[in-house]
């Protein structure tokens, strides 16, 4: 494989010789390998490895930025990008300023699942599908196990030149039932930053979702309409993430003024017991990093406080925009795509409620859990559910069919009034935004109350 | 490419090599204004072999790097599948038109006046509205070679117009938005302009939806958000063959309504989803899905067709790994009844342009749920206005199993789909 730190050196010295406001370029070598299993049979098994780069120039407030494969003939890259931005730029630059960074970052906490070899990991899997098969009337399922490792170099016009190493492991599992022209599924997704042994251990979680997959075959579908609902840990984190974290990246708001004054710092969202946080900075999650794409330094950024809008996530040009601090949240999925404002690990603090005294005064409601997508238009949000279950009197009731939930950001925060002291992070998702998915991120929540919640159903 | 197949061949029975490599350049505006120049080169080389008996795999941007490439296909080799199919042998493909050399010489230049006039036209119907436009020029070229001889390649030009905007006053919101796409230059930014100008139109006023079952209306990318992705995965040769598909022992058995029409094909000229053949090197065909409503054909790719006693129709797709089986683009033959027609015969009911969430719920089974992103009401054959904060759910295989109406004029949406309207009687509407 091609030595980028060779081509790094060479490119810091290039990238100072252009009369661009900026430039910063990045390298990237990455390795990855995925199993996948449909019905009983190992279905694919691949490796594949990727060397780029890319450059990205800002001239009077105009970008351009040019990705490639093929790392030969670099300045012209360079000097294709600054033509693009000036092109564009019309304007003056703005981007909030930073202090130069010489770092590498070695992957010390994450291992490298590359290095395992794959039978390893194809026993762990055979395993689980061994026993997803022994459920009765399981019609198939799909495993799809992902790993991989990369090395990526940012590099600056201002001098900063940051190497940075991460792994990652996604596993997900569905079973799915089926019995005459009914069809029904339950998954499973789990991730780390490449320690395999987050993904080992979980046949019984394994079989109990088989097991789900059959029984929701006779499980009655929820009559649509309001409800008051209960969200587990992992699906009060795909909530928060879609109806709040997406709403809080700076690039919807820093050029909209109606958006600037909807989003006005202070805004009330939710009770006084709501606190919402992205932090890149905690170690060890699927989000966390220490530098961002920009060269900026993760940080820990209170969205909510005790129910009111206190700051949101910003690349360095939103920032600056902003009249704000930026957050180090601008992330690339891959050398081909710029880096745009996202979320890392974004979660509702806990507060003191228990479980039971969530739903124990709750004469009917839902109780809807784990994972299975979500989507927000900003204002709008959905997100679905892939457990459910009716709360009758205080009590968890019958399973339903999976449930999806929806809401308004500008009220269903506000009707958050209970929550749990059992926060959990969900390591198994990915986000999506401008065509760059999945990025790895992680959210989470303790067990949250939503009062009139909209809730799709027959 | 010749050298990764003659190396591959030392050291397995049988193998095939698939390039691709793209230029694209997207050209980029935001908060109605130009923002960003891209300019993305790509080259990948995938490696299918088999080795005793069994199918390795790997990819790699570095081609040069064959050796990397060969043992990395090597050491998945010892776990993969065995091969129930053979490497298609030389053949001939039909000559499909999918490059226009006019795209190269669209200038950047060019591309930013269309994005401008684009975006002007929006901002001069409706002063207040945000827009992020994007146009997008690129040129693609596949190649394939294999260890039998079979070998394709083909170079495909593609041209994008889009636009997204959004509308706020206080807290409420309003997103509109229309792309097209082409393998020749769109350079006309008035018929992506006018549709959007039609929902703003449509959403001017503001209209409430009651929680109950009502009949509703599902334009072309109504069709395509909340229907589609359910009838993707039926028709998948794949799901068929594991038992998920809920139409998969229904081959030839009426399961829809007769007035609807569904086929896939990647043969009509100059779209961006078409092409002489598929990622394994089989000839593009048109497959009829559902004909007069009956159940006519799956799609499958060499290995799925083998393991289900059949052959391969072409849609073989590669998203990073093995081929798999993928619709090439889906068509849906336009009915009797135009839009007018179909409003003029609903006292009380929706039309739905974009559901969002559809895709999330249980897809197998054909469920489907979201929230009217953008979807109009309508009462006593009139559109009044945009509703909001409403959930449309429903089941594909109900939904269509009997149809009111299908609209006299399909159009493209997202690329791949051509569908008309479709008119259904009933589905249950869940308001606040």
């Amino acid at each position: 494989m091609t030595n980028i730190e060779a081509i790094g050196h060479q490119l810091a010295e290039a990238v100072k010789g252009y009369s661009a406001d900026y430039i910063e370029a990045r390298l990237e070598e990455s390795q990855r390998s995925h199993i996948t299993y449909l019905g009983r049979e190992l279905e694919s098994v691949g490796q594949a490895t990727a060397v780029g780069g890319n450059v990205r120039a800002l001239v009077r407030g105009g970008w351009g930025f040019v990705s490639f494969d093929s790392l030969s003939d670099l300045p012209s890259r360079i000097e294709l990008a600054v033509k693009q931005a000036r092109l564009v730029g019309k304007e003056e630059s703005k981007l909030a300023p930073v202090e130069p960074i010489v770092d590498i970052v070695s992957a010390e906490i994450d291992k490298n699942p590359l290095t395992m070899p794959l039978a390893e990991k194809k026993q762990l899997l055979d395993e689980y599908n061994a026993l997803i098969w022994r459920t009765p009337k399981l019609q198939t399922s799909i495993i799809a196990y992902g790993d991989s490792h990369k090395k990526v170099i940012f590099l600056s016009s201002l001098g900063s030149y940051i190497e940075q190493e991460r792994s990652d492991v996604i596993l997900r599992l569905t079973a799915i039932a089926a019995e005459g022209s009914e069809v029904q599924q339950v998954g499973l997704s789990l991730g780390s930053r490449g320690d395999f042994s987050s993904i080992q251990g979980l046949h019984q979680q394994v079989e109990q979702m088989a097991k789900h997959a059959v029984e929701l075959l006779s499980a009655p579908q929820v009559k649509g309409g309001e409800y008051t609902v209960v969200l587990d840990p992992v699906l009060a984190g795909v909530f928060v993430h879609e109806a709040f974290g997406h709403l809080s990246e700076a690039d919807f708001v820093y050029e909209n003024d109606r958006l600037r004054q909807i989003m006005v710092l202070g805004k009330k969202f939710g009770s006084s017991k709501l606190n919402i946080v992205d932090s890149a900075a905690i170690p060890g999650l699927r989000g966390s990093y220490k530098y961002d794409d920009e060269g900026v330094p993760a940080t820990k950024t209170y969205l909510i406080k005790e129910g009111e809008l206190v700051g949101r996530l910003h690349s360095r040009e939103t920032a600056a925009k902003m009249k704000e601090k930026p957050t180090g949240n601008a992330r690339a999925i891959n050398y081909r795509y710029p880096p745009i404002v996202r979320m890392t690990n974004t979660y509702i603090e806990p507060g003191s409620a228990s479980f039971e005294e969530i739903i124990g005064d709750i004469k009917e409601g839902v109780y809807a859990k784990n994972w299975f997508g979500g989507t927000t238009s900003m204002e709008m949000f959905t997100f679905s559910a892939g457990e459910a279950y009716m709360i009758r009197h205080g009590k968890l009731a019958e399973a339903l069919r999976p449930v999806v939930l929806t809401g308004n950001v500008f009220t269903t925060l506000n009707n958050i009034d209970a929550i749990g002291n059992d926060l959990e992070m969900n390591q198994g998702g990915g986000c999506g935004k401008g065509g760059q998915a999945p990025l790895p991120v992680s959210n989470g929540s303790p067990h949250i109350r939503i009062r009139n919640c909209l809730v799709g159903g027959r | 490419m010749e050298n990764i197949l003659a190396q591959a061949k030392r050291a397995a029975e049988e193998a095939e090599v698939f390039m691709v490599s793209a230029e694209e350049t997207p050209v980029q505006f935001e908060t109605n204004r130009l923002k960003h120049i891209q300019s993305k080169q790509s080259t990948s080389a995938a490696l299918r072999i088999v080795r005793q008996g069994r199918l390795g795999y790997a990819s790699t941007t570095e081609p040069n790097d064959i050796q990397n490439l060969v043992d990395n296909a090597v050491a998945t080799a010892q776990f993969g599948m065995p091969p129930r199919f053979e490497l298609p042998s030389p053949v001939s493909y039909p000559q499909i038109e999918v490059f226009d050399p006019d795209i190269e010489s669209i200038s950047i230049e060019k591309m930013i006046e269309l994005g401008e006039e684009l975006i002007a036209m929006v901002t001069s119907h409706t002063p207040d509205i945000v827009c992020e436009a994007v146009v997008t020029k690129g040129t693609i070229s596949f190649q394939i070679i294999n260890s039998r001889g079979g070998q394709a390649n083909y170079r495909k030009s593609i041209f994008g117009l889009g636009i997204e905007g959004s509308l706020i006053r206080g807290t409420d919101m309003l997103f509109v938005g229309e792309s097209q796409s082409s393998c020749h230059p769109l350079t006309q930014p008035k018929t992506v302009a006018e549709a959007v100008i039609q929902q703003l139109e449509l959403a001017k006023n503001r209209a409430s939806a009651p929680t109950k079952q009502l009949p509703v209306i599902f334009t072309p990318w109504g069709v395509a958000s909340a229907l589609i992705p359910s009838l993707m995965v039926a028709f998948n040769g794949k799901t068929v063959l594991e038992g998920a598909s809920p139409i998969g022992n229904r081959l030839g058995q009426q399961v829809f309504d007769p007035k609807l029409w569904l086929w896939d094909d990647p043969t009509i000229a100059y779209r961006p989803n078409s092409r002489p053949c598929d990622d394994e090197g089989i000839p593009s065909q048109r497959t009829p899905l559902i004909e007069q409503g009956a159940v006519a054909n799956f799609l499958y790719d060499l290995q799925t067709a083998a393991l289900a006693h059949t052959k391969s129709t072409g849609n073989g797709s590669r998203g990073g790994g093995l081929p798999a089986p993928s619709p090439s683009a889906l068509i849906i033959a336009p009915g009797k009844t135009t839009l007018d027609e179909m409003v003029n015969d609903i006292k009380e009911g929706l039309i739905i342009e974009q559901l969002m969430g559809a895709e999330q719920g249980n897809i197998l089974g054909g469920d489907f749920s979201g929230n009217v992103l953008l979807g109009y009401k309508v009462e006593s054959g009139k559109i009044v206005g945009r509703v909001k904060d409403t959930m449309v759910s429903g089941n594909v295989y109900q939904v269509l199993k009997q149809i009111t109406a299908i609209g006299s004029e399909a159009r493209w949406v997202g690329g791949f789909v051509h569908t008309p309207h479709i008119y259904c009687p009933s589905l249950s509407v869940a308001s606040k």
